[in-house]
């Protein structure tokens, strides 16, 4: 257990500071997510252009530091990636705080890679994977237009 | 039994957490156990195991004697007429969601009201809501004030000409408001109307008794009360008892079963189907006469000091924010910090071994009332003392300065 890496300088200040807390004009994909365990709640807008592209993403909610540095690193980088790139880059940010050290995606900057990283101290902290996980689960429902809610007590 | 030294009675204490002392503030969760309460069940399962209430070899009517001394230890402790009135449940929960449905099936209707209140925990209004869905029946609720109280009077607002249940917590597991049940039973009674009262908070830190308060149903959650999981008690007058339907069918519960018909047993084995809780209640007498060594009137006394403490404390510390600020007060008290959320608030109490709950405490309606998605929660137990608010204080420290707030 080490709780300076949970709540390094970078978590606390995209916790504190989150980045892209707002609605997306004209946004054509969301969807919302909620923990019922601890009330976390996300709600995602992604405006995508027609070569699939994330022109913009946001977020609206509410929830811990963990679960708020998340969704704001998330939107900085999935933001101008394709749709496929994103959905790569969130199945490999779930594999990774499961189970695997690292990252493997190539299509992050070292600077990146850095920043997401930094939420690897969850996984010391079982209880609170969830509060990591929750808005990336949320994005991939908004890709797929699934329009239905994420609970986060209902998936892995 | 002197309460200076009554951590030594729990063994979870000799325990570290990360390397810490264990500051337990969580009891309104699920209170720890007494060694006594622990060997009891050891001892009953080493030594004495039968199943109770069928057999009639040596080891059966043994447990079945003991089991049935719980009941009459129950009885005693929380003063009620008669043992019947006793029946033993899987929990608190199940004893509502066994009263919500019996009393549904012989007098609830379409258009028919249950008064709950704003403080109500979630296993107080669902098994009503159930009713809602298949019988359309109304839930009223009411009002919690500024203080974190229901008052009498904002309950007697809400009653109506269809008012058919009023059903109360005796002590809000969230703003730890202690509330005026006596009052509430005589002005229900004056209308007709009967009350259930949530006791899960209320048994463990309040002197019951049953013929004083007057209320048709109680409901207890052993595990709280020092007591082992998996077993409650519903606490109703007879007459209900004898009036309303079985809620559970099987084995142990009946009269007479023949191809044609079924007749039920006597109380309380009418509402005791399948084989019980039968090493919890047998332990449980443990339990009660542990309550009953320390005495209920040094309990209260004892918690009353030490949330007194924290109060003092908690409110000196900057930026911490008290949740309710009830005149009538039991062992519980909620928190916020400006600018953390409770549940990091709980990740980081919890490396120095301060064990809170952070969350909404199973009480949705009152944090969408107060405005706060989520709560921290340290709530007492005979074992807390001054030290132990000591060291949330200093946790709390810690957590405002890993958040740079003040």
């Amino acid at each position: 257990m080490n709780l300076k890496e949970l709540y390094q300088e970078i978590i606390l200040d995209h916790g504190k500071n989150p980045r892209n807390l707002r609605q997306t004009e004209n946004f054509n994909k969301d969807a919302k997510g909620h923990n019922p365990l601890c009330g976390d709640k996300v709600h995602i807008f992604l405006k995508l252009n027609e070569n699939k592209k994330i022109e913009d993403i946001s977020f609206e909610g509410s929830g811990c530091a963990i679960s708020m540095a998340s969704a704001s690193i998330m939107t900085d980088l999935v933001r101008e990636k394709e749709e496929k790139e994103a959905k790569n880059l969130i199945k490999d940010f779930l594999e990774m705080i499961k189970e695997k050290p690292e990252l493997a995606t190539k299509s992050l900057n070292e600077d990146e890679k850095t920043k997401l990283m930094s939420l690897s101290g969850v996984k010391q902290y079982p209880m609170r994977v969830k509060c990591a996980t929750l808005a990336w689960h949320t994005l991939i429902s908004a890709i797929n237009n699934t329009q239905e809610e994420i609970n986060s007590e209902s998936i892995d | 039994m002197s309460l200076d030294n009554i951590k030594k009675e729990f063994p979870i204490f000799n325990n570290k957490v990360h390397n810490n002392d264990l500051v337990y503030l969580d009891s309104a969760n699920s209170s720890q156990k007494p060694q006594v309460v622990i060997n009891r069940i050891y001892d009953f399962y080493s030594k004495e195991f039968s199943n109770v209430g069928r057999s009639v070899h040596y080891l059966a009517v043994a447990a079945t004697n003991m089991y049935e001394n719980t009941r009459n230890s129950v009885q005693k402790y929380i003063n009620a007429k008669d043992v019947n009135e006793i029946v033993f449940t899987k929990g608190a929960t199940e004893a509502i969601n066994l009263v919500a449905n019996t009393f549904s099936q012989k007098y609830l209707k379409e258009g028919d009201e249950i008064l709950l209140t704003e403080l109500e925990h979630h296993s107080n209004y669902v098994p009503w809501h159930y009713l809602r869905k298949n019988k359309g029946i109304k839930i009223e609720f009411a009002d919690v004030n500024d203080d974190g109280e229901v008052t009498l009077e904002s309950i007697e607002k809400k009653i109506t000409p269809k008012t058919k249940m009023i059903g109360v917590t005796h002590l809000s597991n969230v703003t730890g408001a202690i509330l005026p049940i006596k009052e509430i039973t005589s002005l229900a009674h004056s209308k007709g109307i009967p009350v259930l009262v949530d006791g899960c908070q209320g048994a463990p830190h309040l002197k019951i008794d049953m013929q004083d308060l007057d209320c048709d149903f109680y409901a207890i959650s052993c595990h709280k009360m020092y007591g082992p999981t998996g077993l409650g008690i519903l606490y109703a007058k007879k007459k209900w008892l004898e009036e309303l339907p079985p809620y559970q069918g099987g084995g142990g519960m009946i009269g007479e079963v023949k191809k044609e018909g079924i007749t039920y047993g006597d109380l309380p084995n009418k509402y005791e189907a399948g084989t019980m809780a039968t090493a919890q209640v047998i332990a449980f007498d443990e339990s009660i006469k542990f309550l009953n060594k320390i005495g209920i009137a040094n309990i209260i006394k004892h918690e009353k000091k030490i949330m007194d403490y924290g109060l003092e404390i908690l409110k000196k510390n900057n930026s911490v924010r008290l949740i309710g600020n009830p005149k009538e007060k039991g062992a519980v008290l909620s928190f916020t910090i400006d600018g953390i959320h409770p549940h990091d608030i709980a990740t980081i109490l919890d490396e120095d071994g301060v064990a809170i709950r952070a969350g909404h405490h199973c009480c949705q309606i009152l944090h969408d009332k107060l405005g706060v998605p989520a709560t921290a929660r340290a709530s007492l137990g005979i074992y807390n003392t001054k030290e132990d608010f000591d060291k949330l204080n200093e946790a709390i420290n810690k957590c405002k300065k890993i958040f740079n707030t003040k």
